[in-house]
């Protein structure tokens, strides 16, 4: 281990410098989730992801963010366990009606002001899954969803950018309001 | 390897490449004895129109039992052989066709959130379901703790009910069903296209391996070959496939003990294979690379290096993170002698993959029922049989390690050629096994005279393993599930179909 954890010290981070082709962009989108969540938010965003009844491959790349590439965390991102913790609920899948009252749970159990992010075709309109019995279809029917990141699955990147679009609104829609106090 | 030879009933014309037969009752009751026995594995149990199919596998033979349902009953395989209870469950779910003497008769994927019954057979209305009972564990101090369908991680949804005294778990008993998207009844009448776009999103991890299950299942109802090449394709998606989610496994597994050093270097090398498989074929998970008739994705001469140098990194790589993982007592501690899963157990539910393989069951759908091109590569499949968390890291790493050679073989070996053949529309019946990552998927399919599907069943792995967590798991502490829930890595969409 000591061997690895040297070896770490001196080599450089593997966490890249922007891709050239989309870099520009996400480089100024980053800035300003910095601006915004410090403002907002107290620079971080707290994720919390709720399968709906995807087909487990939205998963593979959500995890993926959290590797050496990605690092979601620099960016004040990062994922919690309790919807109680979370501001923004990430949902995936076709929305089945099997997990509709988990998600409907999921989200009450969220504090304002609080974000929805459909992740993936499926939670965006129930992909190929829509007009099945078993399935409710778009993640927005059951919850106001303020952010849709297309791909089946979206790649990690992709779903950084959503994520991190999602700072430039400003407070946006009922969903996104302090409540009344 | 004769030994299925002993079930005798009228062979199906058009059904390939293994025989199907419609039994009597007797012959029904003769296989339900032989997988008592374990003259042969079950291999899957699925519903049609008034019929139900069991596939039954001996060595390299596999049969197709068909057994049409006299008013709507069978005699259950569950109340003797328990891997097909859930089966049996399912069945009766989606196409009311019951279980007779079946001992656990409550509904599986039936949630009674549909708003119809039996949605696969003669749609029934609905009736409010009553409370779900779950198996109970009586005795002083004993309390229950219920967790999911959501879980504190990013994974898939899922029931799980503890009964435990003190840290001890006395049981455990899943409840899945929380992802069933109706996949089967959308397959129904679906052209090939829209039905291998389904078939890859079943699980999203095993994307590759159902398609080629799916595609070979296609192919040999419809009598066709695909071209060489696109066999030497599919086999490449398939061994980048395995070692992805295995090397994904290793460091969840390590990360699940709290050891996150060992997920962070095996994430980077995860990675890396699929950056390196969106180059070759357009998509990092290979989604809808592979269809019936052979790839849609070619490779180009100029993308082999870069596959040459992924196998190369990864080859250097390796050996210093098994002997991380070797040489920490604090992570041995966790893994060795945890969830260990008997080796009789193993057997009698035919799991597959490194499950299976962790317990001494040598099974790998590669080389026992060979097909293209694993009969021309060279490779072990490595056994272990402590069947601890320990035994089903260590199979991983082998695997990773066998896999990075066939990539090795398959790109001296690649041949030239097309990558698709047309297929016509007609009908005919196939099925076919394929190893992925997890085990043996298997598919069958009926299709009608214009090439559409009329009945696609596609069983995942995961059926004859998840009954196994509940096994290995008692006598373990709570604290253990995360880890060895990781070591088992199930597909709940997968089962939920």
């Amino acid at each position: 281990m000591r061997r690895l954890l040297f070896q770490a010290l001196v080599s450089p981070p593997l966490t890249e410098p922007l891709k050239r082709d989309e870099g520009a962009e996400l480089v100024e989108l980053a800035s300003k989730l910095n601006q915004a969540a410090r403002s907002r938010l107290g620079r971080s965003l707290s994720i919390r992801e709720i399968d709906a009844g995807s087909c487990n491959g939205c998963e593979l790349e959500i995890n993926a963010l959290s590797s050496a590439f990605y690092d979601l965390e620099h960016f004040g991102l990062r994922f919690v366990a309790s919807p109680r913790h979370a501001d923004v609920l990430l949902v995936t899948g076709p929305v089945t009606r099997n997990m509709r009252d988990a998600l409907n749970n999921a989200y009450n159990a969220m504090p304002h002001p609080k974000w929805v992010v459909a992740a993936g075709d499926c939670a965006i309109d129930g992909g190929c899954f829509a007009g099945s019995y078993a399935v409710v279809g778009a993640a927005s029917q059951i919850v106001p969803v303020d952010l849709a990141v297309h791909g089946c699955p979206p790649s990690p990147s992709q779903l950084l950018q959503g994520l991190v679009s999602l700072m430039k609104w400003p407070s946006r829609s009922a969903s996104g309001q302090l409540p009344d106090s | 390897m004769a030994a299925l030879a002993a079930l005798t009933g009228r062979p199906v014309e058009k059904h390939h490449p293994w025989p199907r037969l419609i039994v009597t009752n007797d012959t029904w009751l003769d296989a339900i004895d032989g997988l008592v026995r374990n003259r042969w594995t079950l291999s899957g149990l699925w519903g049609d129109d008034g019929v139900v199919h069991m596939a039954l596998t001996a060595g390299a033979d596999v049969r197709v039992l068909s057994l049409p349902c006299l008013h709507g009953r069978f005699p259950s395989v569950g109340y003797l052989h328990p891997p097909a209870i859930r089966l049996e469950r399912t069945i009766a779910d989606l196409f009311g066709l019951q279980p007779l003497g079946a001992a656990d008769t409550r509904p599986w994927l039936d949630h009674g959130n549909w708003g119809l019954r039996h949605p696969l057979g003669a749609r029934r209305d609905f009736i409010a379901p009553e409370p779900y009972p779950f198996l109970s564990a009586q005795g002083d101090g004993i309390h229950q703790v219920p967790v999911g369908p959501v879980h504190a991680g990013i994974i898939e949804p899922g029931h799980f009910r503890f009964h435990a005294n003190g840290e001890t778990i006395v049981r455990l008993e899943a409840r899945l069903g929380y992802t069933h998207k109706g996949t089967e009844a959308l397959m129904r009448g679906s052209d090939l296209d829209r039905a291998a776009k389904l078939a890859g999103r079943v699980s999203g991890d095993s994307t590759v391996a159902y398609a080629i299950a799916f595609a070979r299942a296609t192919e040999a109802a419809l009598n066709v070959q695909a071209p060489d090449r696109a066999h030497w394709l599919r086999a490449l998606m398939a061994e980048m496939e395995r070692i992805a989610n295995h090397l994904g496994d290793i460091g969840a597994i390590c990360n699940d003990a709290s050891f996150s050093l060992m997920h962070a270097h095996s994430g980077v090398l995860r990675e890396r294979v699929l950056r390196t498989a969106d180059v070759c074929f357009g998509h990092r998970l290979m989604h809808d690379c592979i269809v019936p008739g052979g790839v849609t994705r070619n490779l180009s001469l100029a993308k082999e290096p870069i596959l040459q140098a992924l196998v190369t990194e990864i080859k250097a790589r390796l050996p210093s993170l098994e002997a991380l993982y070797d040489n920490t007592t604090s992570l041995q501690d966790r893994t060795v002698a945890t969830g260990t899963l008997e080796m009789g157990l193993a057997q009698k539910f035919g799991a597959g993959g490194y499950i299976g393989r962790a317990s001494g069951r040598d099974f790998d759908a590669r080389r026992t029922l060979t097909y293209p091109p694993y009969d021309r590569l060279s490779f072990e499949v490595p056994v272990f049989e402590e069947g601890d968390v320990n035994a089903r890291v260590w199979v991983r790493i082998r695997e990773v390690e066998q896999s990075l050679s066939l990539i090795d073989q398959i790109l001296v070996g690649l041949p030239d050629g097309p990558i698709r053949t047309p297929i016509g529309a007609q009908g005919g019946e196939g099925v076919a096994l394929v190893e992925g990552f997890r085990g043996d998927i298997l598919v069958w399919l009926r299709l009608d005279e214009d090439g559409r599907v009329e009945r696609c069943h596609l069983r995942d792995p995961s059926w004859f393993q998840w009954p196994l967590l509940e096994a290995a798991i008692e006598g373990n502490i709570i604290a253990d599930f995360p880890l060895c829930n990781k070591s088992f890595n199930c597909s709940y969409s997968g089962c939920d179909l």
